[in-house]
């Protein structure tokens, strides 16, 4: 049964909610990264929840119109443009008056979705309201969605990553470095509205699968797992859409399944699960890593500050310092250095005296930043440059 | 002595660390990382009773660093800090730290005289009353720095420099016996740098010890009668005359140092 | 409506939502200023799932067992959040994102998976609650307020609420001075002693506390709101703490009775029939009153363009 999900063996409906589930998950996760990359994630969660009102005054708009409200494009272009009030007033907040973006954030999507919650209590009065079904967009709901639903949100995550595509380029540059963008002929604030213009596409598109409390998970999820793996902003947004493509792929596959599987929360929980393995093994910046990186970093520094401490002549006052010693025998635990103990410490000593006359010496700057105390300066000069860098140390009789 | 650890410092050898039990502020053995760098490296400091010592080093070289892992508002890799012999936790009351300006929203819904009566605050205690006494305490401090027409100022309308002497105000306000502050000097006038001069020189005739991070290479030998060079490792510690020479300083700048940032009186030497 | 009425159908949720708005809105004046506004809305997320597995794991609504699973869960998130934050190098509001979603949807599909259409616990309850359902039926009008046997008929919310009330405005009482210092400058509170990282979680639990008694009566939609709009009111129209704390206060009881009262009768005014959502009324008269600071407050300018 999950692999006819998955290969889409389960219908036409399920497949494309499927599909379109995995295309807006693409397109989310990119988009996302967008967010992420200028600090604004959560703006997005503003803008999701400013769709409630949106939704609920189309419906009442076409109801006092004379239609039955239900259709599915005039609800979500209501939401879309209560999305960009919302969005607005975020950043009217923000820039007008000493609130800070979090705050306005918080205001504009808890009085948004108050606001909403109000006129679905009189939506629920009216007399065609009883059905509305409204609420389905709080958690999203697939089961029982007509076919041309399914086509809409199908086509709409697939023209909305096509945006995505398009527009990579000065979306990167414009989250990775403003200036250099501006320099480089971007209009940064024709780039910022596409940017929230897809984030709003997004939302609009992710409300009848993923609902508008759940959607923001995936404009933030995705970007957030996929920066474990990487530094450069060109990877992470491919990662970032990877991930969220899967996520919306296997999270409604799951769903399909079962009755009591709700696309929403499945989706949210598969990129979660996808953001753990990122979080605990990604080589580099996983927990895994970072933990055993930060131990024998930790170990390297101990050791070295002892053997300088030996070299000259100093107490140790660390008992970690003086475990590692030991254990490595080069010092007996009460701190007397052994043979192999004075060797070594001698050797961080002349390095030390190498690396001060390198870091005093404007032309050898570069190699200068690569001190950290630790890095033996072999690492960093060739052999002709260390010695011509011993030439320069006083004698040993000098110092005495 | 001093012209041998002056050279020694300068070819990055280790120099017997002073008496950390006579001293009234000393670091041992401080190593500080936020990453797979250390910003700090090892470093030992001593700094005398009743001296005032400015600690310098280029931007980013660990002097704010330094100055919060020795107080403990960062957790050090290793190493120790102690302030008159006893770890600097034991004898908060004597200390007074004034962080860097830019470090606090200065948009914060309060006034001059609320700032400075933070430096009050282990003497007032949860509810203690904030009376009379401490008032007066709390005014005259804002006094000392030439604030008291400010005193019931909201703290956004001040000035950089102004902002500077409220900081020094609550240390001021706290009574203690050693201060470290942190670039007190950085982006304030000349009016401003003469009066928050005059009030450390006055708290050193007073016998009360002065470390200060500072920019300014050009005035270190007027403030100052000891300095600190720092750039990740301690690069030389000693007497101003001593230990800031111009083999000193580039150790510690590298090419960041242009040749007309050597204070004359190192030319000299 | 004749006083018999009011006191039975009208006063105890008013008085439950003034002290629910007020609850919330003490611990978000801190919160605000601390750049953590987004805190509350984090943790009402999570409110959720924390009922539903305290529901689960007793197999009944009882109140308790609820409440604390909640408070769990709140506090589980902010070590979560934290955790992220700090482990992961990762940016808090981001971080945020991760994990109140991620608990919501637990909470969602332990939801549909367990047989609780049977009891009243729904996602839409839990969002928007029923403030109008906590009426008074002992009530006969207002000599019932002095009659113990009709007073112990009131809504059991009301006791609850009104305990954390009390408790969360004793505590910002009590630890106003370490408070402000650490909101205000952490390294300097770090340097006197005070124990900062304490500080700053205890500020979140004592959100937690406020968002779960909150939620218990009134559902997590106004839990955020009035975290965060009668604060952030507030900042538009004072640059003094206390003041601002004060006003704080002011306009979330205003919004709370306003909220109320529209909701209850706007409908009728405007010729219709039936009441909409005391709390979605709440919330937005609560944004009416921000719109207004922003546009008017003495000090709504930003910052850098004061003087
Ligand atoms: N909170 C932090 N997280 C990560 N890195 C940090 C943090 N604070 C400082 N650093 C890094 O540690 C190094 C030392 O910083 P520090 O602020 O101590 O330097 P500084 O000497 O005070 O510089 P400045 O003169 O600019 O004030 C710098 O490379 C800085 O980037
Ligand atoms: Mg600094």
């Amino acid at each position: 049964m999950l692999f006819e999900a998955l290969t889409l063996g389960l219908g036409y409906n399920a497949s494309l909610v499927t599909l379109g589930a995995a295309a807006l998950g693409m397109a989310a996760g990119v988009t996302g990264t967008f967010l992420y990359l200028r600090k604004r994630a959560l703006v997005s969660d503003a803008i999701s929840h400013a769709t409630l009102p949106g939704i609920a005054a189309a419906f009442m708009l076409a109801v006092a119109l004379g239609g039955d409200g239900r259709g599915l494009p005039v609800l979500l272009l209501g939401s879309a443009v209560s999305a960009a009030l919302g969005l607005l007033a975020v950043q009217w907040l923000a820039s007008r008056t000493r609130l800070t973006e979090d705050a306005a954030i918080g205001a504009v999507l808890s009085v948004f979705f108050g606001f909403g919650v109000v006129l679905l209590t009189v939506i629920q009065t009216l007399s065609t309201g009883r059905q509305a079904g409204l609420e389905d967009f709080l958690l999203g709901a697939t089961a029982g969605m007509l076919r041309s639903e399914a086509l809409l949100i199908a086509v709409g995550g697939l023209v909305t990553l096509a945006i995505v595509v398009v527009l990579r380029r000065p979306m990167l540059m414009t989250a990775f470095d403003p200036s250099h963008a501006s320099a480089m002929g971007v209009n940064l604030t024709r780039t910022d509205i596409a940017m929230m213009g897809l984030v709003m596409a997004v939302t609009v598109v992710g409300l009848k699968i993923v609902g508008l409390i759940l959607i923001v998970a995936l404009l933030i999820i995705p970007p957030v797992a996929a920066r474990f793996w990487s530094d450069r902003a060109d990877r992470v947004v491919l990662l970032a859409g990877v991930v969220g493509g899967v996520a919306g792929w296997v999270g409604a596959a799951f769903s399909a399944t079962a009755a009591d599987l709700p696309t929403g929360p499945m989706i949210v929980l598969a990129a979660f699960a996808l953001f753990c393995l990122s979080f605990l093994l990604a080589p580099g910046r996983g927990l895994m890593a970072a933990a055993l990186r930060a131990a024998s970093f930790r170990t390297r520094v101990h050791l070295r500050q002892g053997l300088l401490a030996i070299a000259n002549d100093q107490p140790i006052y660390e008992t970690l310092t003086l475990r590692l010693l030991a254990r490595r025998g080069l010092a007996l635990p009460d701190g007397v250095p052994t043979e192999a103990g004075r060797a070594a410490a001698a050797r961080a000593r002349l390095d030390e005296e190498r690396w001060a006359i390198v870091r005093a010496d404007p032309s050898l700057e570069l190699a200068a930043a690569r001190y950290d105390g630790l890095t033996p300066l072999e690492d960093v000069l060739t052999v002709d440059q260390i010695s011509e860098i011993d030439a320069r140390r006083p004698a040993p009789e000098a110092l005495a | 002595m001093a012209a041998e650890l002056q050279l020694a410092a300068a070819e990055g050898r280790r120099v017997a660390p002073g008496d950390a039990e006579t001293a009234a502020f000393a670091v041992r053995g401080m190593t500080v990382s936020y990453g797979p760098k250390p910003a700090v490296f090892s470093v030992d400091m001593t700094v005398p009773e009743g001296s005032m010592t400015a600690v310098i080093g280029p931007n980013g070289a660990g002097k704010s660093t330094l100055l919060k892992a020795a107080l403990g508002l960062q957790t050090p890799l290793a190493g120790r800090a102690t302030a008159f012999g006893q770890p600097v936790t034991d004898v908060r009351d004597r200390i007074a730290y004034v962080p860097q300006r830019a470090s606090v929203d200065w948009g914060f819904p309060t006034r001059v005289i609320d700032v400075v009566a933070m430096g009050l605050y282990r003497e007032m205690g949860l509810l203690g009353r904030f009376g009379a006494r401490l008032k007066a305490r709390a005014a005259d401090a804002i006094a000392r720095v030439g604030m008291a027409e400010f005193a019931d100022r909201q703290i956004g309308q001040l000035s950089g420099g102004q902002q500077q002497r409220v900081f020094l105000a609550r240390a001021l306000a706290q009574d203690a016996d050693l201060y470290l502050l942190d670039e007190p000097f950085a982006g304030v006038d000349a009016a401003t740098e003469k009066a928050i001069i005059a009030v450390l020189k006055e708290l050193k005739a007073r016998g009360k010890t002065v470390v200060a991070v500072h920019h300014d290479l050009s005035t270190v030998t007027e403030y100052f009668d000891r300095v600190v060079l720092l750039n990740v490792r301690k690069i030389a510690e000693g007497a101003v005359g001593e230990a800031f020479t111009a083999d000193t300083l580039r150790a510690a700048y590298g090419g960041r140092l242009a040749a007309a940032d050597l204070p004359g009186a190192v030319h000299a030497i | 409506m004749n006083g018999a009425e009011f006191v039975s159908l009208s006063l105890p949720p008013i008085v439950i939502g003034v002290l629910v708005a007020v609850t919330c809105a003490l611990p978000g004046n801190f919160l605000l200023l601390r750049r953590q506004a987004l805190i509350g809305d984090a943790i009402s997320h999570v409110v959720l799932p924390g009922i539903v597995v305290g529901f689960l794991l007793t197999g009944a609504v009882a109140t308790w067992p609820m409440l604390l699973g909640a408070s769990v869960a709140a506090i589980a998130a902010v070590v979560l959040i934290e955790a992220i934050r700090r482990l992961g190098q990762i940016e808090a509001g981001a971080a945020m994102g991760v994990v109140f979603t991620t608990l919501f949807a637990g909470g969602v599909l332990l939801l549909e998976q367990s047989d609780t259409s049977s009891v009243h616990l729904d996602v839409e309850h839990a969002l928007y609650g029923n403030l109008e359902s906590l009426i008074w039926l002992e009530a006969t009008g207002w000599s019932s307020l002095a009659d113990p046997a009709a007073l112990a008929g009131l809504p059991p919310e009301l006791f609850r609420i009104a305990g954390a009330a009390g408790l969360v405005a004793l505590l910002l009482a009590v630890f106003w001075r370490p408070l402000k210092i650490a909101t205000f400058d952490e390294n300097y509170a770090a340097a006197l002693g005070l124990p900062v990282t304490a500080i700053s979680l205890g500020l979140v639990i004592v959100s937690a506390i406020a968002a779960v008694a909150a939620f218990d009566a009134v559902g997590s939609i106004i839990v955020i709101a009035m975290f965060i709009c009668p604060p952030a009111t507030a900042r538009l129209l004072t640059d003094r703490l206390g003041a601002q704390v004060a006003w704080s206060v002011a306009l979330a009881a205003i919004a709370a009775v306003a909220g109320f009262v529209l909701a209850g009768y706007g409908p009728l005014w405007l010729g219709g029939s039936d009441a909409v959502s005391a709390a979605g009324m709440i919330a937005t008269v609560s944004g009416v009153l921000l719109g207004l600071a922003a546009l008017v407050g003495p000090h709504r300018r930003p910052l850098a363009a004061q003087p």
